[in-house]
């Protein structure tokens, strides 16, 4: 086991390594740089850039060197110092712009998936136990109008609706007071009434998905032997399913937490818009369209990390719960 | 003769389903089970032997009905018919596994994958002897050792992948003995095992049930297995009991055409000079939809007669113990060959 971990370790940090490559040089792909775009912005409004003052800018941004050269520097800079460069839009390091955001983006996309699981874990079983009935029709009705309905109008939906009947505006994650405060007990009180729109509007689809996923697997394992078996030595209906062929049909759920994250972080990005949410998504569309290249290159980079973060947990959950993935991998 | 421990009769299964019209794989069937005795169903592929097995734990998918006949069980609590139980039960779930347990034909696939082998054999201890699960371990490890299972404390802690295919099979066999069962159904435990291995499980089988005296059930289509283990025999055709009886005098002394069939399309090991060609049964088994009316094996007997498509034979003894379906035993020959 901690040899099967260490080699996910290794293998880790090289894929990471050949994010960061790559994330660096899509941030370089479109034409121009910041400065470009700087100018651009400028010379709209009228102003009038001295040409010597862009080149010393140029200079001091590192622009007109080589890929590899930059790419060294930068990363150098995130590894030797933790700096992941200035953000040019902001005027600030990127460090002090992300953290907050992305660590709301991680709280509140990881309350989603607690919520997806949560719901989908109990239909899926019970719609697949209970095959063809009536619950299982409405569940599939459900499910299938959640995973229609697109996130974005879900949550114009719901502000609309929450401003018609209840006279309040949902919103963002924090009043305005609990803004920039240190976690207390009110300001966790805060967040929670703001938050269940978005929790709620993110896990929907998800949770359509999971559910059939679900219910799919669990209908194939239903049939097999070892069901009957389990059948056979006189268990309870209810932990008959519960331990034998629920435990093997969530393997392949398993298996999928490794790109949730990122994917949430990706799909939520206009519900983030759409409800004004302080989180990661946002700032990078920002950042890409004002190729603000260190910050856009950052949150790449740290979605990268996410992604193989959770693919390592994935793994390791599953050879958690799948003996034939342990000892497989000897 | 002693009492009998369960006995099933005139028991009809009929499938449903709401597309097409229903099917009964299981038409007539009489058994009678008495303990420490083995009593071998046998019968080609389809033609209700297994259904019939799992009728008697109520194993069957929901869309199975058993229509007619009772299940007579002689348990702990007296005289229960099976056939009323509903199949989740407590009534039903406290006999199986604990009264009337089971092995299956695929030890691989009837074995849970992830979970280990001692896991699934406390399981059924803890759940009908009410023992600790430390307990219940020291009692799933002496089962494994009287299986046969070498290093049994080591391979309690195994998973079914990590162990061959006569050990897996070994380990269910444990799991079904794990209550002392006073009957076990052997729903053909040895067809995906090679002849070696085979044997010695049918040793193994037949000394637990000594040691156990229990009654058993043993489904299979290998009319050598039968030889070796079983005390009775029943011959099912297409859903229905054909023939049964004392194994010895069943092959030696077949009374109902499929019997003397099968009998013959047995190869025997002979000097070159004094083989024969086998004799196949001619055609081959109707759908049960086309099944006739009267003897279900009219389409295909070389010996049929008048009443044979539209009449059911009658349960007819032949000797003690020696029972058939056949309208050959009831009517005379003469009346045969009109």
């Amino acid at each position: 086991m901690l040899r099967f971990v260490f080699r996910r370790l290794i293998a880790m940090v090289l894929t990471l390594w050949a994010v960061s490559f790559v994330a660096f040089a899509i941030i370089q792909l479109p034409p121009g740089d910041y400065l470009t775009t700087y100018l651009a912005t400028l010379s709209s409004n009228g102003d009038r850039v001295d040409p010597a003052t862009i080149e010393a800018l140029r200079q001091q941004y590192g622009f007109g060197e080589p890929y590899i050269v930059q790419y060294w520097k930068w990363i150098s800079g995130i590894l030797g110092r933790g700096d992941f460069g200035q953000s040019f839009e902001w005027k600030a390091p990127v460090t002090t712009l992300i953290w907050g955001r992305l660590g709301n983006s991680i709280l509140v996309e990881g309350l989603a998936v607690l919520v997806m699981w949560f719901i989908a874990l109990p239909i899926g079983i019970y719609v697949a136990v209970k095959k063809y009935s009536l619950g299982d029709y409405l569940a599939t009705v459900a499910g299938f109008i959640g995973l229609a309905i697109p996130n974005f109008l879900l949550a114009l939906l719901l502000m609309y609706l929450s401003f018609v009947w209840f006279g309040t505006t949902i919103g963002g994650l924090f009043s305005s007071e609990f803004e920039n405060a240190r976690w207390s007990l009110p300001r966790l009180w805060d967040f929670f009434s703001h938050a269940w729109a978005p929790i709620l509007v993110l896990a929907t689809a998800g949770t359509a998905e999971l559910i059939r996923i679900l219910r799919a697997n669990l209908l194939d394992e239903l049939k097999k032997p070892y069901v009957t078996t389990a059948r056979a030595k006189g268990l309870p209906e209810w932990k008959v399913v519960l331990k034998y062929p629920v435990r093997v049909a969530l393997n392949p759920l398993v298996s999928t937490i490794g790109w949730l994250l990122p994917a949430l972080v990706s799909s939520s990005v206009i519900v983030s818009v759409v409800l004004n949410l302080p989180t990661a998504g946002p700032l990078l569309l920002r950042s890409l369209t004002s190729q603000d290249m260190y910050l856009a290159g950052a949150i790449i980079m740290l979605l990268g990390v996410l992604t193989v973060i959770g693919t390592l947990i994935s793994d390791l959950l599953l050879a958690w719960i799948d003996p034939r993935i342990r000892y497989g991998s000897k | 003769m002693t009492k009998p421990l369960l006995s099933i009769n005139d028991m009809s299964i009929v499938f449903t389903s709401p597309d097409e019209p229903d099917i009964e794989a299981v038409r007539q069937v009489d058994l009678t089970l008495t303990p420490g005795k083995t009593l071998a169903l046998v019968g080609e592929s389809g033609c209700g032997k297994s259904v019939t097995a799992r009728a008697v734990l109520r194993l069957l998918d929901k869309n199975a009905d058993i229509r007619t006949g009772e299940i007579v069980y002689d348990g702990r609590d007296g005289q229960v018919d099976i056939a009323r139980l509903k199949p989740d039960s407590t009534a039903m779930r406290s006999i199986r596994g604990a009264q009337i347990s089971m092995i299956f034909q695929e030890p691989m696939s009837s074995l849970s994958p992830v979970h280990t082998i001692g896991n699934q054999i406390d399981e059924i201890i803890v759940l009908h002897e009410g023992l600790k699960p430390k307990q219940a371990r020291e009692r799933t490890i002496a089962l494994l050792d009287q299986v046969g299972v070498p290093g049994a404390r080591d391979r309690a802690n195994a998973y079914p992948f990590e162990l061959s295919g006569g050990l897996r099979q070994r380990a269910m066999i444990a799991m079904a003995l794990a209550c002392t069962p006073k009957l076990l159904i052997a729903d053909e435990p040895t067809t995906a095992l090679d002849v070696t291995t085979q044997a010695q499980i049918l040793d193994l089988l037949r000394q637990l049930q000594d040691d156990f005296g229990m009654a058993m059930l043993f489904i299979t289509h290998d009319l050598g297995v039968v030889a070796e283990i079983a005390d009775d025999i029943a011959v099912m055709y297409l859903g229905d009991v054909v023939e049964q009886g004392d194994v010895f005098e069943v092959f030696k002394t077949p009374k109902h055409p499929y019997t003397q069939a099968l009998m013959s399309s047995v190869p025997q090991l002979q000097r070159k000079a004094d083989r024969v060609r086998l004799q196949p049964i001619k055609g081959t088994v109707p759908s049960p939809k086309d099944r006739p009316v009267g003897c279900s094996f009219t389409s295909r007997c070389p010996h049929a007669f008048g009443p044979c498509a539209g009449t059911r034979p009658e349960r007819t003894q032949v000797s003690e113990g020696h029972m058939a379906r056949c309208h050959l035993l009831t009517h005379t020959k003469e009346e045969a060959l009109v």
